[in-house]
């Protein structure tokens, strides 16, 4: 801390874009009322550089902003699939299907669970509500599309991402992971969507309660 | 045609913008203009810290997935981009001077006399204890292995602040303290362990809880301690599955015993598979690669009768700590605008940093004798792999040889002369350096391994380079391109420079010239029961082996499914690590037990780093390695995982358990 000068930090509040929708402490922009912390910042930089916010469509065609509506102070899990996906989705989003079941009443009060899709050429708001259904998501499970510009940014911003621009551009080949995070306390990890059922709701359950928790052959 | 350094065809506009960005940033560097506010006077850096995109000369932030080779430490102002024709993509770390901080050197563990509540055989679970299982030692021998021996330490994980840089702010990290009122240190206290003498380890997690205001950015403080690669029981191993929380702790017993003790080599093991250097680390599951980025990491040394640590005795190695100085290598990255270490969440390729770290420090020099040392270099991670030279900047030309003596911790026959040694994350090596030779002057060592991005070591095709070497500005020399891109000497990252008195001074230790003996290669002639098959690779980004995911279980009953097959204790397997995964390298470690390479892709190991006992084995792009291994003594779960640590925590990883004759398995490919 001793090397963060008020000025510089008048000077990022004043010229990061977003400072003021993220700063907690933060009164308008340029006129901090505390001066943020090095947490404050880290979790600006999180966002800045990862969490765009860019406007999306839900399943029943409500328009959201991604940071500020879907991430922002909450317990997240981030999965991509497109609706005519054949190979990785379903089996993600039947794993999830289970998943849900499992975080029982955490989920849609202490945890969210968003999926984007790829292709939102395909994938428009009555196709993600068709799929949503056809899987029983429960409320608490959001489907999202949007413009693919701005899917990309997300997708890129979480790092599901090859670095064979090739292999990347490849949609069956697309990442199969379910990111988790706790936005607030800056937790996030990932798993693989189509890991067991079981430890795929464990590990989520680690950002819903982060305060406590050890291992299965512990206690 | 012209190139960038990933290989792509760029435009000559493009080409020469590249350039333009080197050379721009070598003249800012020189005018002194390095600092956050010149180059926001100028109007050159923005605030996400990113350089602007002006005539090329642009940077971007960490949080890529490609970052680029860090600043080229020649200079004595390293400005957190490289002076390689690079596209503008670099990282960039806030500029820090090299070689104004001396090496730090870990503190030695202090012992405890006792602790409170007595260490127990069974898990202490009311006083808070998260053990999976009763201390297996003092069930074979409880005269030999008490299980409260007289050696007590008493290991707290705390979060402190440190100064890594002089031209940085403090940083929040983690790391251990030992209880003696010397605080808390990462890398962790050393500890110096003997064959012979069991100890036990109360690690407890005093990390702080959680909150939006104590967590910098990365880091999850549950924790569990791999003591990598003792001969340990399981129960006391670290196992990824076993962490805890804060408060709670755990008893680890560590018996510092021979393999094949209580097996083929009873009842004090077999000499030959002497361990030296090892160190321990979190290995919480899926969150390794943050917890260890953050601090928690420690050299663990074993000496024996031979190995003494004294250069008076035994083997006469060079004397700890004096002259043998463990040094743990890692890179980092810190955010440009606040000077704070960051950590990219959100990576799955694996991690690399523009700064280089010894012993947790930037950049340090080390003052030394004219005379022999034995360094124990260690690869941290969390994803980069280093190629070390010894460089004398006044002669770039001349070969500087020394001495590779262990690999992996395990000693080697004899010493072998090599002039580098290329290491991976949780690889180590020890080497001798002599630095008589070198009396008066400053030399280097120096990390010419080029590297771009979390996939290994750079497999670039020369010809691309060999088209862009018109311009000298721009281009790199491959010396060997089947072994991956070396840069030229002084091209690379100079990670620790040696300042060398000019003194001389009595050395009683022995000169490796004369080709000493240290142990024997244990014999890989035992008939293995099985031959085990494991693919490593890359399904829909989800890092896998045999196509299968990480998986602790939940609860107890839900543990047992997660083993993926079952060891016969006491008998030998062999196993072939087959690399499917395109481009990348896999570093694999296997705990318990340490392996012998028999061959890769058919033919026997050549490399001096392939020839010894290891505990991880690089496995390259389309190559499948054939490991011997004997599983002795202990019995219970232990993993075997890519120890770039970011595939580790992305699933790469998988559970076995060694069991009695009788109940093990005939899994061909697990």
């Amino acid at each position: 801390m001793a090397d963060l000068s008020r000025r510089n930090l008048l000077r990022w509040t004043a010229m990061a874009p977003l400072a003021g929708a993220t700063m907690a402490v933060a009164g308008k922009v340029g006129k901090p009322l505390v001066e943020p912390t090095v947490s404050d910042l880290a979790r600006q930089r999180l966002q800045q550089l990862h969490l765009p916010n860019v406007p999306l469509v839900t399943h029943e065609g409500k328009k959201v902003m991604f940071y500020d509506d879907l991430i922002q102070g909450k317990v997240v899990t981030l999965n991509f699939f497109f609706a005519k996906c054949d190979e990785v989705c379903p089996l993600v989003t039947a794993n999830l299907a289970k998943v849900q079941k499992l975080l029982g009443a955490d989920l849609g009060t202490k945890l969210f669970m968003y999926s984007f899709t790829l292709k939102p050429e395909e994938d428009d708001v009555d196709a993600i509500r068709r799929y949503r259904e056809m899987h029983h998501a429960r409320p608490g499970w959001t489907f999202l599309t949007g413009k693919l510009e701005d899917l990309e940014k997300i997708r890129k911003g979480i790092g599901f991402t090859y670095p064979d621009p090739k292999i990347d551009g490849d949609k069956t080949q697309h990442i199969g992971n379910v990111r988790y995070g706790n936005e607030p306390l800056m937790l996030w990890g990932s798993c693989p969507g189509m890991a067991r059922t079981q430890f795929v709701a464990e590990s989520i359950s680690w950002m819903i309660r982060p305060e406590g928790n050890s291992g299965p052959g512990a206690l | 045609m012209y190139y960038n350094v990933f290989g792509e065809k760029v435009s000559k506009r493009r080409f020469k913008e590249m350039c333009d960005a080197a050379k721009n940033r070598r003249e800012l560097i020189a005018a002194g203009l390095t600092s956050r506010r010149d180059l926001f006077k100028m109007g050159l850096l923005t605030a996400s810290g990113m350089l602007v995109a002006k005539s090329g000369l642009s940077a971007r932030a960490y949080g890529q997935t490609q970052t680029n080779q860090p600043p080229s430490s020649g200079q004595n102002t390293s400005p957190g981009t490289n002076q390689n024709c690079v596209p503008g993509n670099q990282t960039a770390s806030p500029p820090t001077r090299a070689f104004i901080q001396a090496l730090p050197i870990m503190p030695i563990a202090r012992t405890v006399a006792a602790l409170n509540p007595a260490p127990r055989e069974n898990p202490n679970i009311g006083a808070g204890e998260v053990r999976s299982a009763p201390f297996q030692a003092p069930q074979i021998d409880a005269t030999r292995f008490p299980v409260i021996p007289s050696i007590l330490y008493k290991m707290n994980q705390r979060q402190f602040t440190t100064s890594q840089s002089p031209d940085l702010p403090l940083q929040t990290m983690w790391g251990f303290d030992d209880n003696s009122g010397r605080g808390t240190h990462s890398p962790g206290y050393t500890y110096q362990a003997h064959y012979g003498s069991p100890q036990l380890t109360r690690n407890t997690n005093s990390l702080p809880l959680v909150t939006q205001k104590n967590n910098t950015g990365f880091g999850f403080p549950s924790v569990t301690t791999h003591l990598h690669n003792a001969h340990n029981p399981s129960e006391s191993d670290g196992n990824p599955c076993d962490f805890y929380a804060n408060g709670h702790f755990c008893d680890q017993y560590y018996p510092n015993v021979l393999a094949g003790f209580n097996s083929d080599h009873a009842p004090n093991g077999d000499i030959n598979e002497s361990l030296g250097t090892l160190w321990y680390h979190d290995h919480r599951v899926d969150f390794t690669s943050q917890n260890t980025y953050k601090g928690l990491v420690g050299f663990y040394c074993l000496f024996n009768q031979l190995d003494t640590g004294d250069e008076g005795t035994g083997f006469h190695l060079p004397s700890f700590p004096q002259f043998d100085i463990p040094l743990a290598f890692n890179d980092k990255v810190y955010d440009p605008l606040t000077g704070q270490l960051v950590f990219d969440l959100f990576n799955l390729d694996g991690i690399l940093g523009d700064k280089f770290l010894v012993n947790g420090v930037v950049q340090p020099f080390l003052q030394v004798q004219p005379r022999r040392y034995r360094f124990r270099l260690l690869d941290t991670g969390p994803s980069r792999f280093y190629e070390f030279f010894l460089t004398d900047k006044n002669n770039l030309s001349a070969t500087n040889p020394y001495w590779l003596i262990s690999t992996d911790g395990n000693l080697l026959p004899n010493p072998i002369q090599v002039t580098s040694t290329r290491i991976g994350p949780a690889e180590r090596v020890d080497v001798i350096i002599d630095f008589s030779k070198f009396a008066g002057k400053t030399i280097y060592l120096e990390n010419r391994l080029l590297q771009l991005n979390g996939q290994g070591p750079a497999a670039v095709d020369s010809q691309l380079f060999a088209q862009n070497s018109a311009n000298t500005e721009c281009a790199l020399v491959l010396n060997d391109p089947t072994k991956g891109a070396i840069k030229p000497a002084g091209a690379g990252d100079f990670l620790l420079q040696f300042r060398v008195s000019g003194t001389p001074v009595h050395d009683g230790s022995v000169d490796p010239a004369t080709n000493p003996t240290f142990y024997q290669l244990p014999d890989t002639n035992a008939e293995a029961r099985i031959v085990r098959t494991f693919k490593f690779d890359r399904l829909n980004g989800q890092w896998s082996i045999n196509g299968q995911f990480m998986d602790c279980g939940i609860g107890n009953s839900g543990f047992s499914e997660t083993f993926r097959f079952a060891v016969r204790q006491n008998s030998s397997e062999q196993w072939l690590l087959t690399n499917l995964s395109g481009d990348w390298t896999h570093p694999l470690h296997i705990h318990l037990e340490e392996h012998r390479i028999l061959s890769r892709n058919r033919v026997a190991p050549t490399v001096p780093t392939d020839l010894g006992r290891k505990d991880v084995t690089q496995v390259h792009p389309n190559e499948r390695v054939q490991l011997f291994f004997r599983f002795r003594d202990w019995l219970g779960k232990y993993p075997i995982h890519c120890h770039n640590v970011v595939h580790e925590d992305h699933a790469m990883m998988a559970l076995w358990h060694v069991v009695p004759p009788g109940q093990e398995d005939n899994i061909l490919v697990p």
